[in-house]
């Protein structure tokens, strides 16, 4: 079959593997319909997430119909029309049984990896690195879905794949991250990064009370789209100082929650605090560029909370603890728990209150990937969210 | 503590871990000292259930990398067999030692012995419905000839991660009624894969047979065909 698979720094390529078979009686294999690069697939791409191989198949967020169902597979029929999410987990472990299903604790075959980096194992996730699982992933004509009872869920024909496709990432990883943010009535959120995921958390939290959202990026196509379907306000970080501005839009009392929807590779206005990140990180002697996080922090009012969902791969340095310690912030984070979130946002799509589809900025074959990685990594063409299909 | 002199094992060990072949931090344990292994996992099932599937010692190869077979030949007493590094195996006899039911299992090695082993597993109550900690504590006699050696090594460079590689295993078993496995690591948790994954893609060809043996003989006959499948 066709996948695309990581061949280095910078490089994707279309490849011939294998097709996939089933492993254990609880797999599935699902033929792929519709697939798309996530941003946080970038931070594949830009090598920066440790226990990448050379072969390996991208991509965690994906749909299509079961072609294959192990023995002991009871929910999943062939011919269901599915979508997948992104962390794989077990239904049956203690996380799992309190729906902390990204850290599964038995999803991951390589649990040991992580423990060295992570301290702890982490759930398996497709497409993302043998730290998590070594599994292959959607970015390709087929996947195995390891216990295919617990994640996927069925969709009806009548909603279109750019509809439910989010559903397996960035849908629920936005309404995590304002979910995180305990929003009461009158509530400002302030959301760092106008991506998919940053959208989504704009929209989730006006539907979860948010009395205002402001959005902050610096790539004017993503904040107009963000303001253009999400509500929210923006501000561009190329062309005011965040902090004043979020200080004179609240009066002085500041968000009452933010949002990291950046993760590790944020950029900043001023050159030389970038410029002193972006050396560490290319030296390998940090992992990440935490601007947002530590501007996240600075912002919050007293008492508020910061939501971190942007991914980090590892350890951070200047990081603002005095602030977050003597004004009694909150940190919360978590890569997202789709699982649980599967069934209630499905239910919202289906009743019209949110249409996730309003993301897709380009629509390609899998053909076409490595292109689709260029122009998402460097902003082009208004790029905001590719969808691929194989 | 006195001081022992190298043993031509330790000076090999050494030498060994130098080139980058271990063993490294766990070296063979000095002359009369028996070397101990201690790993603990919880797992989320009740304590009687735990102890049931540990109980009866021919299941113990579904989780333990490095046994290939345990045939109980009466009530308390079993025959091992074990994958020497290389070729071949290893085999001895044990024989159980304490059951309290439901808390603790310990057995020991009789007969040769160059492949003097104990072990024990404890089986205690997690807090608040947690499920149960399970706690292992091995013991094997310093090696003395050549299946002595084998043993030894059979624990490997780190055998502390193998046993909780294995405990790891024991609990994928218990709670999801089988071994994890990944284009990665297709034959499920294993120390040594973890630094030599091959790709995350699918296996070449046809390896496996078709899932659906129910549980854990299921997952024996999987492990056996994907540690086949696997050396591409």
């Amino acid at each position: 079959m066709k996948a695309i698979c990581w061949a280095g720094r910078n490089a994707v390529e279309v490849a011939d593997v294998p097709d996939p078979a089933i492993l254990t009686a609880r797999d599935a294999i699902v033929r792929v319909t519709a697939t798309s690069i996530c941003g946080s697939d970038l931070h594949l791409y830009d090598g920066y997430i440790p226990t990448v191989r050379k072969g390996d198949v991208l991509g965690h967020e994906f749909m299509g119909e079961v072609v294959d169902v192990g023995a002991q597979v009871r929910d999943l029929r062939v011919g269901d029309r599915v979508v997948v999410p992104f962390p794989i987990a077990c239904g049956h472990c203690w996380a799992c049984e309190h729906d902390l299903y990204s850290v599964c604790e038995n999803s991951n075959p390589n649990a040991a990896l992580a423990e060295t980096f992570m301290g702890h194992g982490l759930a398996g996730i497709f497409g993302y690195s043998h730290m998590l699982g070594g599994y292959a992933g959607g970015q390709a004509e087929y996947v195995r879905v390891p216990f295919a009872d617990v994640g996927p869920i069925r969709v009806e024909d009548d909603l279109a794949d750019e509809q439910v496709l989010f559903l397996s990432d960035v849908l629920p990883t936005g309404w995590m991250a304002a979910e995180n943010c305990d929003i009461r009535p009158g509530d400002t959120i302030a959301v760092w990064g106008a991506g998919p995921v940053g959208q989504f958390a704009a929209a989730s939290a006006f539907i979860q009370g948010a009395e205002r959202v402001i959005v902050i990026d610096r790539v004017p196509a993503r904040l107009d789209r963000t303001r253009a379907y999400t509500g929210a306000e923006t501000l561009d970080h190329e062309d005011v100082d965040v902090l004043d501005a979020l200080r004179d839009m609240t009066a002085g009392r500041g968000p009452d929650a933010c949002v990291d929807a950046v993760g590790m590779e944020a950029h900043h206005p001023t050159g030389p605090i970038h410029a002193f990140d972006r050396a560490k990180q290319a030296l390998r002697r940090a992992t990440e560029r935490p601007h947002a996080l530590r501007e996240a922090i600075m912002a919050c009012r007293g008492g508020g909370t910061v939501s971190v969902v942007g991914v980090y791969g590892g350890a951070i340095d200047t990081f603002p603890m005095g602030p977050l310690m003597n004004r009694s912030l909150t940190l919360r984070a978590g890569q997202c728990h789709v699982q649980r979130y599967l069934a209630p946002l499905l239910d919202r799509i289906r009743d019209g209150e949110i249409d996730p589809s309003f993301v897709v900025s380009h629509r390609m074959s899998l053909d076409e990937a490595p292109r689709g990685y260029e122009l998402l990594k460097h902003e082009r063409d208004k790029c905001n969210k590719i969808i691929l299909r194989p | 503590m006195k001081r022992h002199q190298d043993s031509p094992a330790d000076r090999l060990a050494r030498g060994l871990g130098r080139i980058g072949l271990a063993p490294g931090r766990a070296r063979l344990a000095a002359p009369g000292a028996a070397r101990r292994t201690r790993a603990s996992v919880t797992v989320n099932r009740p304590r009687d259930a735990v102890y049931a599937y540990w109980r009866d010692f021919t299941r113990l190869p579904l989780f333990m990398d490095h046994l290939e077979s345990v045939e109980t030949l009466d009530g308390a007493r079993t025959h091992w067999t074990a994958r020497a590094p290389g070729k071949g195996t290893v085999e001895w006899d044990a024989e159980l030692v304490r059951d309290d039911e439901n808390a603790l299992i310990a057995w020991r090695s009789t007969g040769e012995p160059a492949v003097g082993n104990t072990g024990t597993v404890r089986f205690t109550d997690a807090p608040a419905g947690r499920g149960t900690e399970v706690r292992v504590d091995l013991a094997h006699d310093p090696p003395g000839g050549r299946a002595g050696v084998a043993l030894a090594r059979l624990l490997g460079e780190h055998p502390t991660q193998q046993v909780r590689d294995d405990l790891r295993r024991f609990k994928q078993i218990l709670e999801t009624g089988e071994v994890v496995r990944s284009d990665g690591s297709p034959e499920g948790v294993r120390a040594t894969r973890q630094a030599r994954q091959r790709p995350g893609r699918p296996l070449p060809g046809r390896p496996l047979p078709a899932a659906g043996a129910a549980g854990a003989a299921g997952a024996a006959g999987v492990a056996g065909a994907a540690g086949e499948g696997a050396t591409a």
